[in-house]
C-alpha cells in the first residue's frame, strides 16, 4: 500500500472525510494560478459546485450562465474555439443530464476542451430523491468519441484529476459527488488520466470499483480479508480511456472480478469493464451498482444500505459469488 | 479578404454561387435545396465585402468569425468558399460523398475555414456568444467580429433564447445575428408549424438591436452589417427576409424544396433560369 502513499488506517471509523467536490473547488483555483487560459461557466450553482473560490479569485474568467445547462456548454464551447480552457459545472443530472447532443456536437464531434464537470452525482445525494441522484451520466459521457470519463475516489484525487483535465485538452466529463467521502489518498499519490491502480494486492478476487465506491471496495476488502479471502482492489477513476492492461493483469492472476459504482450498471463502469475482458480476458463477473431502477428520498447511508452500495454489501456479494463458483 | 467589386459583381458572383449550389445538389443526389439558394446573396455579401479573413490562412488570428448555426444550408458556404479562394472550385462536387472534406452538415476538423461543427439545430448562437463574450470581456479585441447565421425554424429550439438572453445580458458588442427569414421549415410555414411572430419585438425584448432587410438585396446586407457593428452595449440581429429557393422559379417559396435536391432535368431546368436571375434581381431593386 504504501508504494501508493495512502492513508495507513483504511477502515477507521474515524477517518477524515470531505465532500469530493471540494477537491474540484481547490483543483479549479489552483489550474487558475497556472493557467491563464482557464475559465470557468457556472448555471447558478456556484456554491454547491464549489466553482465559488475561482470565482473569488478571478471574477474576469468566471461566467454566469444561469439555469440553462444548453448554453453552459455551447458558450464553453465557444470560448474554447478562443483559445479557453473552460470547466461548465452544474448538478450531473442536468449536465451532463439535459444537454447530452450539445456536448456530443460541439465539444466532441467538435474536439473543443470543454470540461463538463458533474457534481452531485450517484445515490448519495439523498434527501433531493431520484429526480437529482443522477445515475445514468457513465453511460451518457462513456460513449462519446473524444471525451474522457473520470470519477475521482475522494477529494484529494479530484483536485489532481481536475489539474490533470486542465491540461488533457480534450473534451471531459469529471463526476463528482456531494456528500462526505473518506480520503484514503495522499497528496503524494499518482494520478495520471488513463490509469487504474492497484490499490491492494491480493489473489482470489479483483474488486474493481470508480468514484465513491472504491473506498467501500477497500472497507469490504478487510472484511473479506477477516474471512480468509485475499482481495485485489483495482481503483479505476478514469472510465474512459479504461486502464484494460491493468484490469487484464490483475483478472489473470485472481480470475474472477466484481465491479462496484454508484451508478447504473447498464451503461457505467461495470459494463466498460465487462466489454473490455469479455474482449481481452473474460473471467466470471459481477456487478454492483444501481440495477436499472431509480433511486428515492432518503438519508445517503440509508439509501446506500438500502441498494447494497457499502462494503458490507460488497463483502457479502463477493461470498455468494465465491459460493456460485465453488 | 474584403474586396472592391461593384455591386453588380457581387450579384454575377452570387448566381455564380447559385449555379454551383445547383450542381453540387444535383451531384449529391441528396441535401437541402431552398435555404442554400436563399442565402447566396447573404453569404456573398458576407464573403467578398463583410468579412475580414485570409483564405490561404484560415485559422490567421484576426479574422472575424462566420458560424453558420442552421448547418444544413451548408451548400452555399462551401460555394462560396469555393469562390473566396479557401479551395478549388471542382472540390464543391465531392459534397457529401465518401471521403470528402465538404460533409452533409460542416465540421471543423475536417475542413479548415470552418468554425464550428453544426447540423443538429440551436447551438451556433451560443458558441458565437461564447467567442463574443471572450473577445469583449477576456481578450480585450473591439475590432473582432462574430457572425452568426440562423435559420427562422432554428429559433423554435430553447437553445436559442437561452443563448439570446445571455448575449443580452452581457451587452455582446461584437456578436452579430442573421436570421434567415424564409417563413419555411421541413413540416412547412414557420408560422403554422410554430409561429415566431412578433420576432423584431422578441429579440428587441430579449435586449438586442434589431433590424430588417431584404436579403437578396447585397447593398442592404452589406449596409445592415455595417449598422450592427456601430451598434455598441448591444447585440445586434440582422432579420434578412429571403425567398426559400430564391432564383429558381419553380423552388421559390415551395417548402417541399427545404430538403430535397434537384435531379439532372429539374438541374437543367434551374441553371437555365439561373443565367438570367442578375438582371432579374437587379430590376427588383431599382
Amino acid at each position: 500500500m504504501n508504494k501508493l502513499h495512502l492513508i495507513e488506517d483504511i477502515g477507521s471509523s474515524d477517518i477524515a472525510s470531505e465532500p469530493i467536490r471540494k477537491g474540484f473547488g481547490r483543483g479549479l483555483l489552483q489550474a487558475g494560478k497556472e493557467n491563464e487560459q482557464v475559465v470557468a461557466l457556472c448555471a447558478d450553482l456556484t456554491e454547491s459546485t464549489q466553482m465559488s473560490l475561482f470565482k473569488e479569485a478571478f471574477p474576469d474568467r468566471f461566467v454566469e450562465i444561469g439555469v440553462a445547462e444548453q448554453n453552459l456548454v455551447t458558450v464553453a464551447s465557444g470560448m474554447a474555439a478562443m483559445g479557453k480552457i473552460p470547466f461548465t459545472s452544474s448538478y450531473a443530472a442536468f449536465s451532463p443530464g439535459r444537454n447530452w447532443e450539445q456536448i456530443r456536437t460541439t465539444a466532441c464531434l467538435n474536439d473543443r476542451p470543454v470540461k463538463v464537470v458533474g457534481s452531485h452525482a450517484g445515490i448519495s445525494v439523498g434527501p433531493d430523491g431520484a429526480t437529482h441522484q443522477m445515475l445514468e451520466d457513465i453511460a451518457l459521457m462513456r460513449v462519446l468519441p473524444n471525451m474522457v470519463v473520470i470519477a475521482p475516489g475522494d477529494s484529494v484525487e479530484a483536485q489532481k484529476a481536475t489539474l490533470a483535465l486542465a491540461a488533457n485538452n480534450k473534451p471531459s466529463y469529471l463526476r463528482l459527488a456531494r456528500e462526505a467521502t473518506p480520503i484514503f489518498t495522499t497528496a503524494r499519490t499518482p494520478f495520471e488520466i488513463g490509469r487504474a491502480y492497484v490499490l491492494r494486492e491480493g489473489s482470489d478476487l479483483t474488486i474493481a470499483a470508480t468514484g465513491t465506491m472504491t473506498y467501500q471496495a477497500l472497507v469490504a476488502a478487510k472484511i473479506l480479508a477477516g474471512d480468509g479471502i485475499d482481495v485485489e482492489v483495482v481503483h479505476c477513476p478514469t472510465i474512459k480511456p479504461l486502464d484494460v492492461a491493468t484490469l487484464v493483469a490483475s483478472v489473470t492472476k485472481t480470475g474472477k472480478i466484481i465491479t462496484a459504482e454508484e451508478a447504473q450498471i447498464n451503461g457505467g463502469f461495470g459494463s466498460a469493464v465487462a466489454e473490455a475482458l469479455m474482449e481481452h480476458h473474460p473471467v466470471p463477473m459481477r456487478r454492483i451498482g444501481m440495477r436499472d431502477r431509480f433511486g428515492e428520498s432518503g438519508e445517503p447511508n440509508e439509501l446506500l444500505k438500502h441498494f447494497g452500495l457499502t462494503g458490507t454489501h460488497i463483502a457479502l456479494s463477493a461470498h455468494s459469488f465465491l459460493d456460485e463458483l465453488a | 479578404m474584403k474586396s472592391q467589386m461593384t455591386q453588380v459583381q457581387l450579384e454575377k458572383k452570387a448566381t455564380e454561387i447559385r449555379q454551383d449550389i445547383i450542381r453540387m445538389l444535383e451531384h449529391a443526389g441528396s441535401g437541402h435545396s431552398a435555404g442554400p439558394l436563399g442565402l447566396a446573396d447573404i453569404f456573398t455579401a458576407l464573403y467578398f465585402n463583410v468579412l475580414k479573413y485570409d483564405a490561404k490562412k484560415p485559422n490567421w488570428h484576426d479574422r472575424d468569425l462566420l458560424l453558420l448555426s442552421n448547418g444544413h444550408c451548408v451548400p452555399v458556404q462551401y460555394a462560396t468558399m469555393a469562390h473566396a479562394g479557401y479551395f478549388e472550385r471542382k472540390e464543391l462536387m465531392t459534397l457529401r460523398k465518401f471521403g470528402s472534406r465538404l460533409q452533409g452538415h460542416p465540421e471543423r476538423v475536417k475542413l479548415p475555414g470552418i468554425e464550428t461543427t453544426s447540423g443538429p439545430l440551436g447551438s451556433g448562437l451560443s458558441q458565437a456568444a461564447g467567442m463574443a463574450y471572450t473577445m469583449q470581456y477576456i481578450d480585450h479585441t473591439p475590432h473582432r467580429w462574430v457572425y452568426v447565421v440562423m435559420g427562422d425554424g432554428e429559433l423554435n429550439e430553447g437553445n436559442i433564447w437561452e443563448a439570446a438572453m445571455f448575449a443580452g445580458k452581457n451587452k455582446l458588442q461584437n456578436l452579430i445575428g442573421i436570421v434567415d427569414r424564409n417563413n419555411i421549415q421541413i413540416d412547412g410555414n414557420t408560422e403554422q408549424v410554430m409561429p415566431l411572430e412578433s420576432l423584431r419585438a422578441k429579440w428587441e425584448a430579449f435586449g438586442w438591436h434589431v433590424q430588417e432587410v431584404d436579403g437578396h438585396n447585397i447593398e442592404s446586407i452589406i449596409d445592415a452589417c455595417s449598422m450592427a457593428r456601430a451598434i455598441v452595449e448591444k447585440p445586434s440581429l440582422i432579420i434578412a427576409h429571403t425567398i426559400p429557393g430564391k432564383g429558381v422559379d419553380f423552388m421559390e417559396y415551395d417548402y417541399h424544396w427545404h430538403g430535397a435536391p434537384p435531379n439532372s432535368t429539374q438541374a437543367k431546368e434551374a441553371l437555365k433560369k439561373l443565367r438570367t436571375l442578375g438582371g432579374k434581381i437587379r430590376s427588383e431593386h431599382e
